[in-house]
């Protein structure tokens, strides 16, 4: 086999070596890019493609690329620089107690890549040296405990995949259809892959008095979030993590330690966690006060309502990913339940009249995001689509009509109603609510 | 798969008896990481206090005239003089008897059902930009300004880990704190479930200008 000259730590290291083995033809080329600079097509030792590529060889196929830990990191292609968090500057009155949105119409799969999973901050993003962070569990525990980070990596590690939404995803579509946008309507939620310890051992490491019944979860911001968790649900499949994707946890996401408590909203999953304390009764705390409850049309709050009930959402089409014209397409798709497991997402292109099943991209897994995908010929006339999901508990996906007729519309939280988008025959989609 | 698990559990029980097993973890301190954390030490973040009785309300107080003094100087210039809010900052007044409204306003005076829970909410919270910096007297002494400017106590009220506790909250009673859900239960019918002619568009987000951009840089838009 003939050496790449191009892999050749000598022509790396020295482009002038004479002694490299490569036609003049490619050597001229070689130093070239080599030293004219690694910039796409500012390469004069290339013609100038007079053709369309192909038949014509691309810039970047007759030059060579950037070497290894030129971006030592890494990051997105340049040209994906649209693929963004994106916040809605008149919602909140600062940047620090907000909420950005997940690109979901750009995503394609069950994991939410980390510098694009939703933010939700109360006093903004702290940024924590790990070397002075510490987890402090005490109240009614045999053995109150100060934990290190260090401390905290030598327990017994467990890794599970679990969706995170913020309880007012949709919320600013509870009164009509306000978010012309998949990213704005649907994008508080994301996946990822959560690493640490589970909850229960730390706790069984402390010893649980027996009055307990409560935990008090806090955060180590300035706004010292803090919520109240029944012991159970701690117990049951909360985790204390340090890792997101495999990697530690970005500032955002609560570097160095989050907790996440699987299937119930957002708020409760404390970032930048640093104290637990149980007890014998739940805190009231102004996050499951003020907020986080649901004003019924009766003028009565539900309070500590955690679950996050099943929810769908077609991601293609939508307003942000038009069609092209008739013919054949995919209706793509994700759907999460708290309840568990996803056991059936029906798609509708007629408003709900009838209703067909996708299919399922395996993993199916609980308390995560579930993709699924329907085939669809479009004849571009104008069509209504919209998705249904069905979970393991039987619960199904309502419309924004049965749902209102419980809860009415001042309830800001819990709105996982169907989504129908409006597809014009031009391919335009619009987010619409149905009668 | 039945016989190793036979064979499995006394060795479990032994290993367990022997102190040395983890296999069903339950004794405190087997892991033995971390270190005892002393009253000191807990005592510094032990911050928390229990909305409906009080429970881990400091010693202190304050007054209704001295919560004036200090909210006017940290405070009002987000949540304005009378706690009518600046801008999008909340309000921390007013609403009262809207909360079956068209447009509810929750607020302390309206919505909250503790007092003590506003207490903990400004110590652990506010002001905004430097977060649990008052002293214990001073949030005592906003609480009771705030609760006052609410029309909830009267001008000489004092607020302390007994009085607050006492305050009777208008909205205390609305709320229901075990989840009634789920709303819904619809069978998930697959043909024909709605009338064609019934089939219309109620409400459309086309032409709301309410959307940021989705692509290009970062959008700054305001409300028109
Ligand atoms: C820089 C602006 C700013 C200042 C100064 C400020 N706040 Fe706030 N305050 C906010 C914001 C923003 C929120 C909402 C935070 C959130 O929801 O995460 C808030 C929320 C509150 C709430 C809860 C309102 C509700 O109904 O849930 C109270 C009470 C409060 N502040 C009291 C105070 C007090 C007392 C001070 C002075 C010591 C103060 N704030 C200073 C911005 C400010």
């Amino acid at each position: 086999m003939r050496p790449n000259p191009l892999r050749s730590k000598a022509v790396l290291s020295d482009p002038a070596g004479a002694d490299v083995p490569v036609g003049r033809r490619s050597f001229l080329r070689l130093g070239a890019v080599l030293t004219g600079g690694l910039a796409l097509g500012g390469n004069s030792a290339i013609a100038e493609p007079s053709q369309e590529s192909p038949p014509a060889d691309a810039p970047w196929s007759q030059s060579i690329g950037a070497g290894v830990v030129d971006r030592p990191y890494g990051r997105p292609a340049d040209t994906e620089a649209s693929v963004i968090r994106r916040n809605v500057p008149w919602l909140t009155a600062t940047a620090e107690s907000s909420v950005s949105f997940s690109p979901l119409q750009d995503l394609h799969g069950i994991i939410t890549p980390n510098g694009l999973f939703f933010e939700r901050h109360h006093a903004g993003r702290p940024d924590i040296d790990p070397a002075q962070h510490k987890l402090l569990i005490h109240g009614l525990v045999e053995r109150p405990l100060l934990l290190t980070m260090k401390d905290i990596l030598r327990f017994p590690q467990t890794t599970r995949i679990h969706f995170i939404e913020c309880p007012a995803n949709g919320g600013m579509n509870w009164r009509a259809a306000q978010m012309n946008s998949l990213q704005f309507s649907h994008g508080m939620v994301s996946c990822a892959e959560w690493t640490g310890v589970k909850l229960s051992t730390l706790l069984e490491e402390t010893g649980i008095k027996k009055e307990a019944k409560w935990a008090m979860v806090e955060g180590a911001d300035g706004a010292h979030m803090n919520r109240s968790l029944p012991l159970d649900k701690c117990l049951d499949d909360c985790l204390v993590v340090y890792a997101q994707n495999g990697e530690a946890l970005r500032p955002e996401q609560g570097y160095p330690l989050r907790l996440v408590v699987p299937g119930w909203e957002g708020n409760v999953n404390i970032k930048w966690l640093r104290r637990i304390k149980l007890g014998e009764k739940p805190w009231h705390s102004r996050e499951e006060t003020s907020k986080y409850t649901d004003l019924m049309p009766d003028g009565t709050s539900r309070g500590f309502t955690w679950l996050m009930d099943a929810k769908s959402v077609v991601t293609f089409p939508c307003p942000e990913k038009p069609l092209d014209g008739a013919g054949l397409y995919e209706i793509r798709g994700l759907a999460w339940t708290g309840n568990g497991k996803v056991t059936r997402v029906d798609v509708s292109v007629d408003g709900g009249i009838n209703w067909q099943t996708a299919r399922l991209h395996e993993p199916v897994l609980s308390k995560a995001l579930t993709k699924f995908t329907l085939p669809w010929r479009w004849d571009g006339r104008p069509a209504l689509v919209a998705s249904r999901v069905v979970d393991e508990s039987g619960y199904v996906q309502p419309t924004i009509a049965e749902l209102r007729k419980q809860r009415g519309s001042n309830s800001v939280y819990h709105n996982n109603s169907i989504q129908t988008w409006q597809v014009k025959s031009d391919g335009t989609v619009f987010n619409v609510q149905l009668a | 798969m039945y016989s190793s698990r036979k064979v499995g559990l006394p060795i479990v029980a032994l290993l367990l008896a022997a102190g040395g097993g983890r296999a069903g973890a339950a004794e405190p301190g087997s892991f033995g990481y971390g270190t005892a954390a002393t009253p000191a030490q807990i005592a510094g973040w032990d911050i928390d206090v229990r909305g409906e009785d009080g429970a881990g309300l400091p010693p202190g107080k304050g007054t209704v005239d001295r919560g004036a003094d200090v909210y006017a100087e940290q405070c009002a210039a987000c949540h304005g003089t009378f706690g009518e809010g600046e801008g999008r900052f909340p309000k921390l007044v007013g609403g009262v008897g809207s909360l079956r409204d068209e447009r509810p306003e929750p607020t302390v005076g309206s919505y909250w059902p503790f007092a003590p829970t506003l207490w903990d909410y400004i110590n652990r919270a506010m002001p905004m930009p430097a977060p649990h910096t008052l002293s214990a007297d001073d949030v005592y002494a906003l609480t009771a300004y705030i609760l006052n400017l609410n029309e909830l106590v009267p001008s000489e009220f004092v607020a302390d880990r007994n009085s607050l506790p006492k305050v009777k909250m208008r909205n205390r009673d609305a709320f229901i704190w075990t989840d009634p859900r789920p709303d819904t239960g619809a069978k998930p019918c697959m043909q024909a479930c709605v009338n064609g002619a019934d089939v219309k568009v109620s409400s459309t987000a086309e032409d709301r200008n309410l959307t940021p951009r989705t692509t290009g840089p970062l959008d700054t838009m305001q409300p028109k």
